[in-house]
């Protein structure tokens, strides 16, 4: 069976969790084999969602985990 | 996450703040510091009421200790009260009708991501360039919220779909179709942008 380029992407979430059935992961597979864009689209959201998971895009402010810790120590004890 | 909380008996150590060891909550919290912050940013959009939201998360998590009985994880309890948190400071201040006019394309809209011939890996130690980090931060801050959320719980904190959906008390089947779109929009916005930025002889300089 053939299927679209236009149907594989209402895939591309499932497959990265890795939540389809083993009939739906294969047809995509097999047209990820022969196709560069869905393949460049698959591994371009795949990249950017590790490259957005990492720490060093978002960091605490400067002094933040000092100001924290003294206020829960003033407000709760030590 | 972080991943000390898998090295550590969380269960023991909020026995022990619940028998009056104040001390062990500044331990049990601190990987979660970051977690906390980054949730109450992706809502409050500024540093300084993002870091109040954060705190105020916190001292509620101790205040309702108590109630916390390990049916979640820790951290996932942690998570639902910045929200909660995050959402009551937002009603405070009115913003929250304005922002719900803000939610991007409808739900049933299709998403069509950007079309590329090739991608080549963007590793990681690209991150070292402040400017890709403000650009996948902007690219976050673009999403409407009911997007960011669920992006940001279950990309970038990690937590399950079951876990999302009950931070955010919506069903697994809106957190599936949110996620998706959520990850389309991500890639249509932010590809073509850190394609252009990071032209490929350049990478590993």
């Amino acid at each position: 069976m053939i299927i679209e380029c236009k149907h594989v992407w209402n895939y591309i979430s499932d497959y990265l969790d890795d939540s389809l059935s083993p009939a739906t992961r294969d047809l995509i597979q097999r047209h990820l084999e022969h196709c560069e864009i869905c393949s460049a689209i698959l591994d371009s959201t795949r990249n950017i969602l590790v490259l957005t998971a990492d720490n060093r895009v978002f960091e605490l402010p400067v002094g933040f985990s000092d100001r924290l810790h003294a206020r829960l120590a003033r407000e709760i004890g030590r | 996450m972080n991943t000390e909380e898998s090295t550590r008996d969380e269960a023991q150590m909020i026995a022990s703040i619940l028998d009056g060891d104040t001390e062990e909550y500044h331990k049990l919290v601190k990987p979660y510091e970051l977690s906390v912050y980054r949730m109450a940013l992706s809502f409050m959009r500024n540093e300084s009421d993002a870091e109040d939201v954060a705190q105020e998360a916190f001292l509620s998590a101790f205040r309702n200790l108590a109630k916390f009985r390990g049916q979640a994880k820790f951290s996932t309890w942690l998570i639902s009260i910045t929200l909660n948190e995050a959402r009551r400071r937002l009603r405070r201040q009115g913003l929250v009708q304005m922002r719900s006019l803000d939610e991007g394309p409808g739900e049933t809209a299709r998403i069509s991501p950007a079309l590329l011939r090739d991608w080549r890996e963007i590793p990681s130690e690209t991150l070292e360039r402040k400017e890709i980090c403000e650009m996948l931060r902007e690219g976050i801050d673009r999403l409407s919220p009911i997007y960011r959320e669920v992006l940001l719980l279950r990309d970038v904190e990690e937590l399950s779909i079951e876990q999302t959906a009950s931070a955010l008390t919506i069903s697994t089947a809106s957190v599936r179709v949110r996620l998706h779109r959520a990850r389309l929009m991500l890639q249509k916005d932010l590809a073509p942008k850190l394609k252009a930025a990071t032209p490929m002889r350049r990478w590993f300089r």
